[in-house]
């Protein structure tokens, strides 16, 4: 579904990824790890079109999409969500599920201008999308409320349900379990699987918590200074030599 | 206080939320369009200006309240509008025809300085307007043949369908006509998709862009929509004042403009109705004061621009919102008297948002 070949980006002397590839399968939860500035988060921002790929190429589904815009991306059917969590802050939980479905308009200005029935018409559709997502994530409660007053821990879900209400294909998770305690983490861990297996979208996560990643990815790439060490199921790469040097130095 | 069951998605995208909420505007515009059976001519123009205002603080409050987007230049596009219109209108193109025409033509403009400065933020972009917004008043100064130069430009008196439109008190059913119009079209925008990925763009550019909103296709039609609701404010004041000279629109406009949505309270359209107010009406409370200050200090001149200077900084630091910030929360304490709580808006902490790509 997702392939990477041989990507290589770097930023002046920095070769934040050198020569990566991998490939992710329709369906599964693709997990990459790896110590701090492993370059991973480079690796989603090479996929989102933030950055520019100096050599190598990725393709979604077959396509090329070393050279698509990044505003592109989100149509393509590849949402995604930030490490330190990039909500609209003065809005409600509610518009931010609205705006997230900005791919799937088909008005036109002049018709918002007059609110026309099929404006109306595609607004409660919107509106049942994301009531469907806060049914799914339970953010019942927090339909109202401004985003700047929640904590960071219901932040970090409603970002996850932002990106639900894109429809995609593909999921990209950047450290979803980063700033939460257990209960929480684990709360998420079932939700992962739900919307892997009932929403039937593909998960690639940047993750540090070995927990999480056991018990819910099906492999497991791990990274260092912007190498690949290894890929392989979860238990086999937590034990494998290079990764255990990484993680503990020699 | 009052719980609204909602029973529809419907009720959620209505522009009025319950009966009494649509009651209240419905007194407010009846007020407004008996007022001049009661008001006197010098009362009913200033209402006719604040309404002027309000229609350009509506088209900057879309780029600077909504979109996040800073123009000094925007008494630029309401001297177009007023120019555009001025001229079209004294080559025999209908009112109905030359107004809407003024608007269109200041939007294609801003679209064309959209696309050349929108690749600019926060002071880049105000100083790029601002250069503008000089630009387009030497060239109104210079081109004598078209604009009448520094000698001015009469405005015909504005007729509709044979009707004439010169009494003040006409004038001001034209005016509010058009600013509930103008209202209708930017509360319909907003509850839009479009209204929604202005607020995107706004409050974070990674994410709107990850979610598939073009950022330069939606500044620039923020930029050019802004641009020509600030110039069809601009064709009713060429109107309003009667005579066009470039002095008329300089840099004081813009900030005025500026001020109006701030102290209005930003991202808000109540807050554009409360800025209009508030910017027609120092001016007359500054005549009153005059009356009674120290001769050497009126003689100096400079009492409007400091008095809102002062008023500006004082939003800033103590009620950011402005001045609808200020309303909600009084509403918020009538409606939960007597258990307000002191605290409800205390301004929280907030996590450190930092400039680079996450």
């Amino acid at each position: 579904m997702l392939e990477a070949e041989g990507i290589s980006v770097s930023f002046g002397g920095v070769h934040a990824i050198q020569d990566l590839s991998f490939k992710v399968e329709k369906g599964e939860i693709f997990s990459i790890m790896g110590p701090n500035g492993a370059g991973k988060t480079t690796v989603f921002n090479l996929i989102s079109r933030f950055y520019d790929v100096d050599e190598g190429r990725i393709a979604f589904e077959g396509e090329d999409i070393t050279k698509v815009s990044p505003h592109a991306i989100a149509r393509k059917g590849i949402a995604r969500t930030f490490q330190n969590v990039e909500l609209f802050e003065h809005e409600t939980v509610l518009k931010n599920l609205l705006i997230a479905q900005h791919i799937h308009k088909k008005t036109s200005v002049l018709t918002e201008f007059l609110f026309t029935p099929k404006v109306r018409k595609q607004e409660i559709a919107f509106r049942r999308k994301a009531e469907d997502v806060i049914d799914l994530l339970h953010l019942q409660n927090y339909r109202e409320t401004t985003v700047d007053s929640l904590p960071f821990g219901i932040r970090k879900i409603v970002e996850i349900g932002r990106a639900l209400c894109m429809d995609p294909k593909l999921l990209l998770l950047d450290e979803p379990s980063s700033g939460l305690n257990p209960e929480e983490s684990e709360d998420l861990s079932f939700w992962i699987e739900d919307i892997n297996e009932d929403l039937g979208i593909t998960i690639v996560m940047v993750e540090h918590d070995m927990n999480l990643i056991g018990q819910v990815s099906n492999r497991v790439l791990a990274m260092a200074d912007g190498k690949e060490l290894t890929t392989g199921n979860p238990e086999e790469v937590r034990v494998h030599p290079d990764v255990v040097d990484a993680y503990l130095g020699t | 206080m009052r719980f609204v069951l909602k029973t529809n998605y419907g009720r959620d995208i209505d522009i009025f939320k319950h009966r009494a909420h649509a009651a209240w505007y419905i007194v407010l515009i009846g007020l407004l369009i008996i007022a001049p059976l009661f008001l006197d001519v010098f009362y009913e123009t200033q209402l006719t200006e604040l309404f002027i205002w309000a229609i350009a603080g509506a088209g900057l409050m879309l780029l600077v309240g909504y979109t996040g987007l800073v123009s000094l230049g925007h008494v630029a596009f309401m001297a177009l509008g007023a120019y555009i219109h001025a001229i079209l209108y004294s080559r025999g193109w209908p009112l109905v025809l030359s107004i809407p025409a003024s608007a269109i033509m200041t939007g294609g403009i801003g679209v064309l300085i959209g696309v050349a400065s929108l690749r600019m933020t926060g002071i880049y972009l105000a100083i790029a307007t601002l250069a503008f917004a000089m630009i387009v008043e030497k060239v109104l100064a210079h081109w004598p043949a078209l604009t009448g130069g520094h000698s001015g430009f009469r405005v015909d008196d504005p007729t509709l369908f044979g009707l004439s439109l010169d009494s003040s008190t006409a004038y001001y059913y034209t005016c509010l006509t058009v600013l509930l119009f103008v209202f209708l079209a930017v509360i319909n925008l907003l509850r839009s998709p479009t209204g929604r990925s202005f607020i995107a763009v706004r409050d974070s550019e990674i994410s709107a862009q990850a979610l598939g909103v073009n950022l330069l296709r939606t500044k620039t039609l923020a930029f050019a929509l802004s641009a020509a609701l600030t110039g069809l404010a601009g064709a009713l004041y060429a109107h309003r004042i009667g005579f066009l000279f470039p002095d008329a629109f300089t840099i004081m406009t813009s900030i005025m403009l500026l001020m109006l949505v701030v102290v209005g309270g930003l991202g808000s359209l109540h807050g554009v109705v409360f800025g209009a107010f508030f910017i027609t009406i120092v001016p007359q409370i500054i005549a009153i004061v005059r009356d009674w200050l120290p001769t050497e200090l009126v003689q100096r001149g400079g009492l409007e621009p400091l008095t809102f200077g002062a008023v500006l900084i004082l939003f800033l630091v103590f009620e950011p919102l402005g001045f609808y910030g200020r309303w909600v929360k009084v509403r918020l304490f009538f409606s939960q008297f007597p258990l307000y709580r002191k605290k409800t808006f205390l301004r929280q902490k907030s996590y450190l948002k930092t400039e680079r790509v996450h």
